[in-house]
């Protein structure tokens, strides 16, 4: 059972995509009922998982792939945090890009790699070693592609092109960086505390370097400046795509590698012997800032949230780089609070964007009354990312404040609120257009928002809400990162 | 000892059978393919349950007997030959558009099977040869069987393309040949392990320059390839895929032979492999990018290719990196058989092969763009391919001995190759405006299916490299 | 020694014109011709290095035999390829 059930929840998705990728475009029935089939599937299986692992399960698989390399993945806290995330956010995605997509050519192929980049998260969060984890991460780009590209537009392939070159650039630099410490250190697993032993007295340059190579590796993904170009040209993608992009898979997927590499392969320790940490927090830092700020100057709504996300993946590098146990708890609970708040935001704009053809801010007065749904749940996602108690984006900044005061770092208590009073900047005028402007003329319905185009952001929303208001209790998100932090932090 | 006879003579009775019997020519060459495979299975698995056998034919001895060494990397080659060889026999075997062609088609068909079959027979009889005579022989057979292939479309351009790959493959040989006769003169006998002496002295350097020159003609390494993107890109497509899969490794094959018998005093033609393959990757990537036709540029990427695995045969000393350059070989083997079958089916559904009219057609080849696509993850290197982890393995020797130049060499062959694929792969993810709503779909025929499946074995190879690697542990250094 | 070294230096002079021509010439038909002289100018380098002082060597001449058997196949080979190409221009 230790074995079968990670791969399970692999298969739930690996197995199916190529199933989905064979189906005639015509069979959308068949095809939507595997697919909520096995997404219904992974989240009870991830629900198993995670109550074993807090009681202490352990649950690890291997292949050996040649001599010294192996292809393991095991269940520790970290990796279900990630799990879960993905498991549950991708069942409400593929109920949205169900609704979403109808009628649309080329599902079959959408829906295929869809599955695969869902695949490819969770193998990046159940990687047991460095080299498993860059197996699946590089094959979280080639998935992603077709989907950034769907529309087949000339817009659509340029935003492909740009994506691929970014992230093809990380992965070679990810490669790079994994294949030297293998060369340096023989197989590097992922344990608590880092596992690199002596080799930062002997070999503290290489290291260095290293860790440079692995983080702008993953840091493509995570969209720490200056490698996010890609993120907001890539907005030409469909809505669920977009979501997918933003809040689960491809950001998230960076952000995970930056603390699987801090905390599991280097050790906060080895970090900050080796002078690491400081440069990281001022990176995460800048980009808090410049994302917020790019933010403000954007009319196209999913740019501005695009920038937001560049701006706000960042707070979890930020609680990662500050090295103090109660920074990493915010940090950590980030990733699954951005992860409900963006989608939230992002499954909103789609339906604003469906519903009534609206996708600039220029166009969005009045809203509130036209589709009052979406426009509450964008509202409910809005308060959140800039941090309006008790929603979820408190709960992360008020351990990050409280973190950067335990690290001794009041810099870091400007930068936070510096960053939500952007944050209200660019979100407040857009919730004040949604609710009490009038708008100059009324918006014809472009479509009708059916219930799998409603649903989906408003259980997000509600997540967001149940995230900051039950923060307390132990399989919260914020509960959950306590007992990693434990962990990494003894 | 019964499955070596079993491959050396099978594919040369079935040849003459399926020369002589038109009608039977494709069952008689799929069973033989297929018994071929089986057998070679079986030597393998005795390879790896007793470890190395040398046989002498009918009690000979050197120089006059022909000695036969099965070991570890002899049966690696085997395997890759017969599985490729079998997938490319699948497409073969099926119907294809071009059956109610005009005349010269069908001798197309009919004569691929005996030509297939004989050219199967040459590259087992080289993989098991023990002296360089009968690579010699080997390699004759070979490449007359090879321009028979090429010129089998009957076009004018394929035909001028066998007459310079004759040529070239002639006077490769003949350089071959004149080095043996000279290494025979130095030391007296033709066997394989006689090259470290041979490294010892002028007249030996000057034999195994000899040699290795006429097989880097043929075996297409930069700068002499220059008979070979004309001939791969205008053949018929299982033709190119054999061709380019199996046919040039075979001189890459005794390449790696002679590097690894020649030990540290090799140390000179290893330096010169490493810098025509950087040479090749360079040369072959930035043609690739030019290239207007999806043939053209799948030849020249094996220009670029040949060239990553020439270099992996000169920086490889003892210890794991040989194994990386067979773990190259092993997947540009599956992953080019399939672009090619899977170039050639795209092809002959769109009615051309320019790469920029690929992504305005209302007709999706979608199988035969999806093994492509396959297949270019596979050659670009990326995880979990075979390709990846032989570039893997490579890199992380060569980090261990600090050859950064190297490294740095083949992180830029990787990005080049990314950027040429990329080209074709974009290409077949149109989609909206462009796709018409009722956009026509292919029905499936086999070659799709055998482009797939050698796409997918690139792919799962990957994940299986433990069994070529204990396999290639078997072998005597 | 002296006729080794004639042969030798025929075979080498020979081996190179042919060479020559190869890479200059385009018509098929000079070719296949000068294909031909290579191989025969090889030939007789081996059949020097065949000539040892004990005597000549069997194995050398019956290299030199294959050559000569594979040389008349290509030969075939690559006229019935220059037939089907027609003549130049075509």
């Amino acid at each position: 059972m230790n074995e079968l059930l990670p791969l399970a929840i692999l298969a739930t998705s690996l197995g199916i995509a190529p199933v989905i990728l064979a189906m005639p475009d015509h069979w959308s029935r068949c095809r939507t009922w595997v697919n909520l089939t096995a997404a219904a599937i992974k989240v009870a299986l991830v629900a198993w998982i995670s109550i074993a692992v807090a009681n202490g399960g352990e649950f690890s698989v291997s292949l050996t792939i040649a001599p010294g390399l192996t292809l393991a993945l095991q269940a520790d806290a970290l990796a279900v945090l990630f799990l879960a995330l993905s498991a549950v956010l991708w069942f409400l995605t593929t109920i949205y890009a169900v609704g979403y997509l109808e009628g649309g050519t080329d599902r079959s192929r959408f829906f295929g790699f869809f599955s695969l980049c869902v695949a490819s998260t969770v193998g990046i969060a159940m990687a047991a070693n460095l080299f498993t984890f860059l197996v699946f991460f590089e094959l979280l780009t080639l998935a992603t592609w077709p989907l950034v590209v769907h529309r087949g537009s000339a817009e659509a392939h340029r935003a492909g092109r740009v994506y691929l070159t970014y992230t093809l650039g990380g992965g070679l630099a990810l490669t790079l960086g994994t294949v030297w410490l293998y060369s340096l250190a023989g197989d590097v697993p992922f344990m608590p505390r880092g596992v690199l032993g002596e080799l930062p007295q002997t070999h503290p340059l290489a290291l260095s370097v290293i860790f440079a190579l692995l983080i702008a590796g993953v840091g493509v993904k995570a969209a720490l400046v200056p490698l996010h170009g890609w993120l907001p040209i890539s907005m030409v993608a469909p809505a669920p795509v977009s979501a997918l992009l933003h809040a689960v898979a491809v950001v998230k997927a960076g952000a995970f590698g930056i603390m699987r590499v801090v905390y599991d392969v280097y050790g906060v320790e080895t970090v900050q012997v080796l002078g690491l940490a400081a440069p990281l927090a001022a990176l995460a830092a800048f980009t808090i800032l410049w994302g917020s700020i790019r933010a403000l100057t954007q009319d196209d709504l999913k740019k501005r949230l695009a920038y937001s996300t560049v701006s706000q993946v960042s707070y979890i590098t930020l609680g990662v780089a500050l090295i103090s146990p109660v920074a990493a708890i915010g940090g950590l609970a980030h990733l699954i609070h951005q992860g409900i708040m963006k989608i939230t935001l992002f499954l909103a704009a789609g339906n604003f964007a469906e519903g009534r053809g609206v996708k600039n801010i220029r166009a969005m007065n009045g809203l509130g009354r036209m589709m009052p749904g979406a426009t509450l749940a964008f509202t409910v996602g809005s308060l959140g990312m800039i941090g309006i108690p008790p929603l979820a984006g408190f709960v992360s900044k008020w351990y990050l404040g409280a973190g950067a005061l335990d690290a001794n770092l009041p810099a870091v208590i400007a930068l936070l609120a510096g960053s939500s009073l952007l944050n209200a900047a660019y979100f407040l005028p857009i919730l004040y257009r949604v609710w009490f402007l009038q708008p100059e003329e009324e918006l014809p319905e472009k479509r009708r928002i059916g219930w799998m185009l409603a649903v989906p952001p408003a259980a997000t929303a509600t997540l967001v809400l149940v995230a900051g208001l039950l923060a307390n209790a132990p399989f919260s998100p914020l509960g959950w990162t306590r007992f990693i932090v434990s962990l990494e932090y003894l | 000892m019964t499955e070596t006879l079993v491959l050396l003579s099978l594919p040369f009775l079935a040849a003459l059978a399926a020369a002589l019997h038109a009608r039977l020519s494709a069952p008689i060459g799929i069973g033989a393919t297929a018994l071929n495979a089986a057998a070679a299975v079986l030597i393998a698995g005795g390879v790896l349950r007793e470890g190395p056998a040398t046989t002498a034919i009918g009690g000979w001895s050197s120089p006059l007997g022909i000695p036969l060494v099965v070991d570890g990397l002899a049966v690696v080659m085997l395997l890759m030959t017969a599985f490729v060889g079998l997938g490319v026999a699948v497409h073969a075997m099926g119907r294809s558009p071009m059956d109610a062609g005009p005349a010269r088609l069908a001798q197309t068909r009919r004569w691929f099977w005996p030509l297939w079959l004989m050219t199967l027979g040459a590259m087992n009889a080289l993989f098991l040869s023990g002296d360089l005579f009968n690579l010699y022989v080997a390699f004759e057979i070979l490449g007359l069987t090879a321009v028979g292939l090429t010129a089998l479309s009957g076009s004018r351009s394929a035909t001028a393309a066998a007459f310079d790959y004759l040529i070239a493959g002639l006077v490769g040989s003949l350089m071959v040949l004149l080095g043996i006769a000279i290494a025979y003169a130095a030391v007296g006998q033709v066997d394989l392990d006689i090259i470290p002496s041979l490294v010892a002295t002028m007249q030996g350097r000057i034999a195994l320059a000899l040699i290795v020159a006429g097989l880097a003609i043929k075996g297409a390494l930069f700068p002499l390839h220059f008979w070979m993107p004309a001939a791969h890109s205008s053949a018929v497509p299982s033709a190119s895929a054999l061709l380019s899969a199996l046919v040039v490794k075979t001189a890459l094959y005794v390449l790696l032979r002679v590097s690894l018998e020649g030990g540290a005093d090799a140390a000179p033609l290893r330096a010169l492999l490493g810098a025509a393959g950087a040479g090749a990757m360079f040369w072959g990537g930035w043609n690739a990018l030019r290239a207007e036709r999806l043939k053209l540029l799948v030849a020249h990427s094996t220009v670029a290719q040949i060239g990553l695995i020439a270099v992996a045969i000169g920086v490889a000393g003892d210890g794991m990196l040989w194994k990386a350059a067979v773990l190259l070989i092993l997947s540009h083997a599956l992953a080019k058989a399939a672009m090619f079958l899977a170039a050639g089916r795209i092809a002959e559904e769109l009615g051309h092969d320019r790469i920029s009219g690929l992504n305005r057609e209302d007709l999706r080849p979608g199988a035969a763009e999806f093994a492509f696509a396959i297949a270019a993850i596979s050659l670009v290197g990326l995880p979990p391919t075979a390709g990846f982890i032989g570039k893997w393995i490579l890199m992380e020797g060569l980090i261990d001995d600090g050859a950064w130049l190297w490294v740095g060499l083949i992180l830029i062959g990787t990005v080049l190759s990314a950027a040429y694929l990329a080209r074709v792969v974009s290409r077949c993810l149109r989609g909206g405006p462009h796709v018409a709503p009722g956009a026509r779909r292919p029905e499936w025929r086999s070659g799709d299916a055998a482009a797939l499946g050698l796409a997918t074995g690139a792919l799962a190879l990957g994940l299986a490299s433990s069994i070529p690697v204990a396999l290639l542990e078997l072998t005597p250094a | 020694m002296t006729p080794d070294l004639v042969y030798l230096a025929t075979g080498a002079g020979l081996g190179a014109l042919a060479l020559w021509r190869l890479t200059t010439s385009s018509d098929p038909l000079r070719r296949v011709l000068a294909l031909n002289v290579l191989a025969v100018g090889i030939a007789m380098i081996l059949l020097a290095a065949a000539h040892g002082p004990g005597g000549a060597d069997a194995v050398p001449q019956a290299f030199v035999l294959t050559g000569i058997v594979v040389l008349v196949a290509v030969t075939a080979a690559l006229l019935a390829l220059a037939e089907t190409l027609g003549p130049r221009g075509d």
